[in-house]
């Protein structure tokens, strides 16, 4: 099974932040121990919302804003994926991570193709 | 901290995470894997008990470790003492174990979790026990299967396997297995015995068709997984690389190889669309590692290789075959074999017509190891039908139905003996 694990950071998503030496240390070494454990399958940081943009979809067209989403409640700041036999161990290594007070990771199982009925996988197919 | 079954349940993702560096940085300080095992096991009970209460703890496999090396300690002062009074009797000792108490410590502590991990594995994986033993014990130690979960994905009773491992742990106790690394010249052959496991647990798990418990393709997982721990555990190797790339690719193909309706697809039918490409670029990585190391002629690398340029073709007509012939031409020097002859034939129909690989397929025919293979007269039938001799073709499907135990295979196979029987194709 795969699940993804999503950073919601507690800190506001301010474009000059910057981790410190010791959190980066702390990340690596997480990062480390997932890829020793044969269960890290990709990770990805993203730049900050202040760079970024949000489609909003209302009567059937969407409208652009650009970031900073100042009243966003939530601002994706990255995500791992893992291999994992149970969500309960994907919460286990999500527990793990070197995390600040504040910060959430939400952790979600990803479909695979077989999740799916067989009408929607021919579907999905050629 | 929900009590009960959720506990119960992060429990148990805690021991699959931790329990093979438990039993690895144990089985270092006992000598034993058997010992190793249960002193991990004691610590997990211990848990299961305290833990509900408590909650799990900041660091669980710290509390773990803790745990079990005080029953290790006391394990090896018993076993001292018991030493000094079988001498005082001038009975033989049992074991070699001789540690005084300031040379305990230095034993317990130890140089390092990965270097634990590496010896657990060359343990499991040791030339004394048979394949189906290395595979239980690999499975068991490293992979944290149970028993059951290895007889459900190996199709075999339960009692078999728990004797299987139980008789392995003795005959590592009785044979005095080291726990260590091999060194030197007998690294290579070690560590493809290693390899050699991890890739058959694999292809149990590709071999898989669909209605099968589900116990079964998650084989691909764990080996997938054990891969990956290895190239982290031996990075200076190669092959390590080439065997975890030729996986990944592999298993990027799971979804596409067997349709909706439970058939299975050929490789050249499947919708690539469905091939997962985050395995395939963690496949064509792995293979790259491979290379830079200058392991591109390793049999794993070869094959890697070969799976990476189906992987990288987003068509079948895309699809590199003279590549794909060169490189069967190496690995039939390197590893050579007569399906590996074979899939060069293949890959020679493609690349230059099916003259050239039937020229190849010919010189099998009295191959003694390929007499009930049914993919050699199935292989003979496809290049004859290319060439127009139909009349041959049929025959050579016929006999590779009647060969192949696969039902869907042989409804296949006889469709196309019937399409021969019916003429040319317009």
């Amino acid at each position: 099974m795969r699940f993804m694990m999503i950073m919601i950071p507690g800190h506001r998503d301010e474009a000059d932040w910057t981790p410190s030496a010791e959190a980066v240390a702390a990340m690596s070494k997480f990062n480390d121990a997932l890829t020793k454990a044969g269960a890290l399958l990709a990770l990805d940081g993203l730049h900050p919302s202040s760079k970024g943009a949000r489609v909003s979809f209302a009567g059937g067209r969407g409208t652009v804003t650009d970031g900073p989403f100042t009243e966003a409640k939530e601002i994706v700041g990255g995500y791992w994926l893992i291999q994992a036999k149970s969500k309960e161990e994907a919460v286990e290594w999500a527990s793990r991570a070197p995390a600040a007070d504040g910060d959430v990771i939400e952790v979600r199982q990803v479909y695979e193709m077989s999740d799916f009925p067989p009408e929607v996988q021919a579907a999905a197919g050629a | 901290m929900a009590a009960g079954a959720d506990t119960n349940r992060a429990i148990d993702a805690v021991w699959r995470i931790e329990s093979a560096r438990l039993i690895a940085g144990l089985a270092r300080i006992v000598r034993d894997v058997g010992a190793a095992e249960e002193l991990a096991q004691d610590a997990l009970v211990a848990a299961l008990e305290q833990w509900p209460r408590s909650g799990v703890p900041d660091n669980p496999g710290a509390w773990l470790m803790g745990t079990a090396k005080h029953r290790a300690i006391d394990l090896l002062r018993r076993r001292t003492v018991l030493e000094r009074k079988h001498a005082e009797l001038g009975r033989a000792l049992e074991s070699r174990l001789e540690i005084d108490e300031p040379d305990l410590d230095a034993a317990v502590d130890g140089d390092g979790v990965g270097d634990d991990l590496l010896r657990l594995i060359f343990t499991t994986c040791h030339p004394a026990l048979s394949t189906e033993a290395r595979v239980a014990l690999t499975l068991r130690l490293l992979g944290g299967l149970t028993t059951e979960e290895i007889a459900r994905a190996f199709l075999v009773p339960v009692s078999t396997v728990a004797q299987r491992i139980v008789r392995a742990k003795r005959t590592l106790a009785e044979a005095r297995v080291p726990f260590e690394v091999p060194r030197g010249g007998e690294l290579a052959v070690r560590l493809s015995a290693v390899l050699e496991v991890v890739y058959l647990i694999f292809n149990e798990g590709y071999s898989a068709t669909a209605g099968d418990d589900w116990m079964r393709p998650a084989l691909c997982e764990d080996a997938v997984r054990l891969g990956r721990i290895l190239a982290e555990l031996v990075p200076a190797e190669p092959e390590v690389h080439g065997l975890a790339a030729l996986m990944e690719i592999q298993a990027s193909r799971s979804a596409a190889r067997i349709d909706p309706s439970g058939a299975p697809v050929l490789l050249l039918e499947q919708d690539r669309g469905r091939w997962d490409q985050l395995l395939v670029r963690r496949g064509l990585a792995a293979l790259e590692r491979a290379q830079d190391l200058g392991g591109a002629l390793g049999p794993y690398a070869l094959q890697a290789a070969i799976a990476a340029c189906h992987a990288r073709a987003r068509t079948a007509v895309e699809t590199d075959w003279q590549r794909i012939a060169a490189l069967y031409d190496a690995l039939a020097q390197i590893a050579p074999s007569p399906v590996v002859e074979l899939n060069r034939a293949v890959a020679l129909a493609m690349a230059f017509g099916p003259a050239t690989g039937l020229e190849l397929v010919d010189t099998l025919r009295s191959e003694p190891s390929l007499e009930h293979y049914h993919l050699l007269p199935s292989v003979r039938g496809d290049l004859l039908a290319r060439l127009g001799r139909l009349g041959e073709a049929r025959a050579e499907f016929e006999r590779a139905a009647e060969l192949t135990r696969n039902v869907r295979e042989r409804e296949l196979l006889l469709a196309r003996a019937a399409a021969c029987a019916a003429g040319p194709q317009p």
